[in-house]
């Protein structure tokens, strides 16, 4: 990923910034500037995410592309934010703890990386919640 | 609007194709079309071809202008054009000649698909196709086109009932049509043992559940109905022509277990064409993974949701069933060089259609329906076909 | 009052035993672990790192007490295992904490004690009233090269401390260092693990300044060791702080909170700053409390805290961010191999 692409996402990857629209009051994560419901009379704002969620659905990835092969096998799973959208990320726990319904919150990860010389993708996994 | 006919086809063998380049895959599929289409090249007005991403697996783009150059049609000058989404970029190819046929801009026109693959390590082929799904927040957070599918398996299941072996029964069925085809990657009968004791991908999926990395090209050609026969004996109407977008993202659709595009793509196509489910005698879907028929089967309205496991595993849509699915072999036992494959459905429906399916050939088959998905089910296109 | 607003600790969740290491290398357990007072240690996962403990360290500092992360006007990351040795993890943790980008940052390095001297940096900033908040962090993911004696010990962790000049929970009254040019434990720029002097790295390095820096701060107080309730120290192995404490007149009983290397190990930068958290998990108001980092290169920094009433109100609640004893429990045991994988010693083809 480029530097540029990376860097403009940072606040969302690291802090849950999401968007919600006044208008129809929905919420995105990832974030969108412009309304699929309300679309040019939607007014869109900011919106930082609690974090909290629950699985909805899962996987264990046991081939990945070359960044993420070293992490295999890792769950993978689309959340479902206690705002309402989904969004998909890894969790961090054994292939046999991950379940659908589970509750989990989010945790400050590394990513990926471009090589050993590049820059570093620091960005949310979730873990667990009690 | 004017009819629209298929007047040729052509397909190469699908495979781990090392002595074959991106352009000669494409010229060997043309050739093959253009002779069953008995068309001399300078007849040809314009050329569509779908391709995902030459750019990632032979750092090659333009293709539109490539393959119009290695087909011979430079001194011609006509408008080439690359069709682009994903998966479905045979499909969306096919559609854009038939529009263009049927609008009367352009009479004879290719539509093609082409895919080199094998280039690249399998690796970098993985990152490539993740292209196809949402890169920013799907693909950046280690999700792979396998691990979607598998979560919309996992999803399935939790849900409707489904069981292991009949999942794997598609995989089964698909490679028994694949081995009468000869342009199939893989013609090798398998068992649901074959398919359970394979290595895990994407839990749940195994390797034999998914569709493989695979070279090839196809190509038909299409024209006016009402001059068909001056190329044909055995012209094939293309009675609708559908297409349909969802979120690109797994994560944003409504169910994730259901395609609205397939759902919406074949509600309109059968509107088009004036006719019901009952009237298709067979249909080559999107199996890029088993899940994927189960879902296909399901969204084009064959059967209710929850009921395409039990249809499977009773044979129904097997080569000898009430309603026969991918009896090509589908993309796990054909392969799926990813821009062809849409071309290539269209191209097992019209064999099928004019009795040439040999050892795989359905008695009497009139119409067929062609569905095409990229992604996740961001794009579909589905096409039916008459005699 | 200059003191310590909140803090916070991550550990990560993998250990493995020293006797596990010893296998491996064909030293005596026993031998190796009564020498050290050492029994595991512990490791980051593949996808962390020192920024990424910082980073947890940070957010569950802030989770303790209800401050605007926009008044936090400095952030300084003290580790000898920078993710970058040019970019701060600094403006990492900022960016993560919401304190971008009104504020001062840079990475400290001091072997050990670069977290400490974060702490002191941030103790002028805030008593100068030129910020409102800074935050200190020392966080590592230690490195001992392959079947070298630092192997047995180094660590993964890291503890960020919140100073500010009003309401502390603990305030720090005093702090003085006692530095000086010694070479007893260095890594060369582009070297991927740290060389020791062997014995070299006792009385000159670790207790001439241990001692030096706590007899300064002692004298300049006019205290010894008995007007203490708890004492810290850097902790490179069980048997170092326990000589060192009695040596100084500390007693068993009041190093015992914060010795927290006997199932953890050296976590370097995070070492003492853990320890002073293990103990202000336990402390209560009016508690005081001693501490004295080392940094090999080499130097120590001294601190005398008292803990206020603040500790116990409602303003602080301890219990929104694990304590270090909740860090240390259920952890996941490796072997070797696994051990080696985590931790990038084994040579992959790029």
């Amino acid at each position: 990923m480029s530097v540029a692409r990376f860097w403009r996402k940072i606040p969302q990857r690291y802090n849950l910034i999401g968007t919600r629209c006044t208008t129809c009051g929905k919420y995105f994560f990832p974030p969108r500037s412009f309304c699929p419901e309300c679309r040019r009379s939607g007014n869109i704002v900011e919106h930082k995410f609690k974090g909290t969620g629950t699985v909805v659905t899962h996987t264990i990835i046991r081939t990945a592309s070359d960044q993420f092969e070293d992490l295999t096998p890792y769950p993978l799973a689309i959340i479902e934010l206690d705002e309402g959208p989904r969004m998909t990320a890894q969790i961090v726990c054994s292939p046999e703890e991950v379940k659908t319904g589970m509750r989990v919150k989010p945790v400050f990860r590394r990513i990926a990386a471009d090589g050993t010389s590049g820059v570093i993708y620091y960005g949310t996994k979730y873990v667990p919640a009690e | 609007m004017r009819d629209v006919a298929v007047i040729g086809i052509g397909c190469t063998r699908f495979g781990e194709k090392w002595g074959s380049s991106f352009r000669d895959l494409f010229v060997e599929a043309g050739t093959l079309a253009l002779d069953d289409a008995n068309l001399a090249g300078e007849q040809i007005d314009a050329m569509y071809v779908g391709n995902m991403s030459a750019g990632r697996f032979v750092e090659q783009e333009h293709i539109g202008a490539l393959i119009a150059d290695y087909a011979g049609m430079t001194k011609k000058h006509i408008p080439s054009t690359r069709v682009e989404a994903a998966c479905a970029s045979g499909g969306l190819s096919f559609r854009q000649a038939v529009i263009a046929v049927s609008s009367g801009m352009e009479d004879i026109v290719v539509a093609a698909g082409v895919e080199k693959m094998t280039d690249v390590g399998s690796g970098a082929s993985v990152d490539a196709l993740a292209g196809a799904a949402d890169r920013e927040w799907e693909g950046f957070v280690g999700a792979t086109f396998p691990g979607l599918y598998a979560m919309i398996a996992n999803d399935y299941t939790s849900r409707y009932s489904l069981t292991r072996e009949q999942l794997a029964e598609v995989a089964v069925k698909n490679h028994y049509n694949g081995a009468r085809n000869p342009i199939a990657q893989f013609r090798q009968e398998i068992t649901v043992d074959t398919v359970l004791s394979s290595a895990l991908v994407a839990d749940p999926l195994r390797l034999f559940d998914c569709s493989p990395i695979t070279d090839g090209a196809a190509a038909v050609v299409v024209a006016p109905l009402d001059r068909a026969r001056e190329f044909t004996d055995t012209p094939i109407r293309v009675l609708a022509s559908a297409q349909a977008s969802d979120t690109i993202s797994l994560h944003d659709r409504r169910d994730i277990s259901t395609l609205d595009a397939t759902i919406a793509a074949g509600d309109r196509a059968f509107r088009m064409a004036g006719l019901t489910r009952d009237d298709i005698d067979l249909v080559e879907v999107h199996d890029c993974f088993t899940i994927a028929e189960i879902c296909a089967i399901e969204d084009l309205g064959f059967c209710k949701k929850g009921e395409a496991g039990t249809l499977t595993i009773e044979g129904a849509t097997a080569l000898n069933g009430d309603i026969p699915v991918n009896t090509s072999g589908g993309l796990k036992a054909c392969g799926h060089p990813v821009g062809a494959t849409g071309i290539k459905q269209i191209y097992e429906v019209v064999m099928q259609l004019r009795g040439e399916a040999e050892k795989r050939q359905i008695d009497g088959a009139k119409i067929g329906m062609t569905h095409n998905v990229g992604g996740t089910g961001a794009t579909v296109a589905v096409h039916i076909l008459g005699v | 009052m200059v003191g310590i607003i909140t803090y916070g600790v991550y550990i990560p969740r993998f250990r493995i035993k020293i006797e596990e290491i010893t296998r491996v290398w064909g030293a005596n357990a026993s031998d190796v672990t009564g020498g050290l007072g050492v029994y595991e240690k512990s490791l980051p996962d593949l996808d962390e790192d020192t920024a990424t403990i910082a980073v947890e360290a940070a957010r569950h500092a802030l989770a303790r007490r209800d401050l605007d992360p926009g008044q936090i006007g400095a952030v300084y990351v003290g580790s000898e295992s920078h993710p970058y040795a040019v970019k701060p993890t600094a403006c990492t943790v900022g960016e993560a904490i919401g304190a971008t980008p009104r504020m001062m940052a840079a990475d400290f390095e001091f072997a050990c004690k670069a977290g400490t001297a974060g702490i002191q940096t941030c103790m002028g900033l805030t008593k100068s009233q030129m910020i409102t908040y800074g935050m200190a962090i020392g966080s590592d993911v230690a490195q001992g090269a392959p079947s070298d004696a630092l192997e047995y010990t180094a660590a993964a962790g890291g503890a960020a401390f919140v100073i500010g000049n009003k309401d502390p929970i603990a305030a720090i009254n005093h702090t003085c260092s006692f530095t000086t040019d010694t070479p007893d434990f260095w890594r060369r720029e582009g070297e991927d693990y740290p060389r020791h002097g062997g014995r070299f790295t006792g009385d000159p390095g670790y207790f001439k300044h241990v001692e030096g820096a706590s007899r300064m701060l002692l004298s300049e107080l006019e205290k010894t060791a008995k007007d203490y309730d708890y004492a810290v120290f850097h902790q490179p192995n069980a048997k170092f702080p326990q000589k060192v404490a009695k040596t100084l007149g500390f007693t068993r009983e009041q190093i015992a909170p914060g010795l927290v290397v006997p199932k953890l190990g050296n976590t370097y930068s995070g070492s003492s700053m853990i320890g002073l958290a293990a103990t202000l998990d336990e402390a209560k108001a009016g508690d005081r409390i001693f501490v004295c980092s080392f940094g090999s290169g080499a130097g120590s920094d001294a601190f005398d805290i008292d803990v206020t009433d603040v500790i116990e109100s409602e303003e602080f609640d301890r219990k929104a961010a694990p304590t270090v004893r909740k860090l240390l429990e259920n952890p996941i045991y490796v072997q070797y191999a696994q051990y080696a994988k985590h931790k990038g010693k084994i040579v992959m083809q790029k």
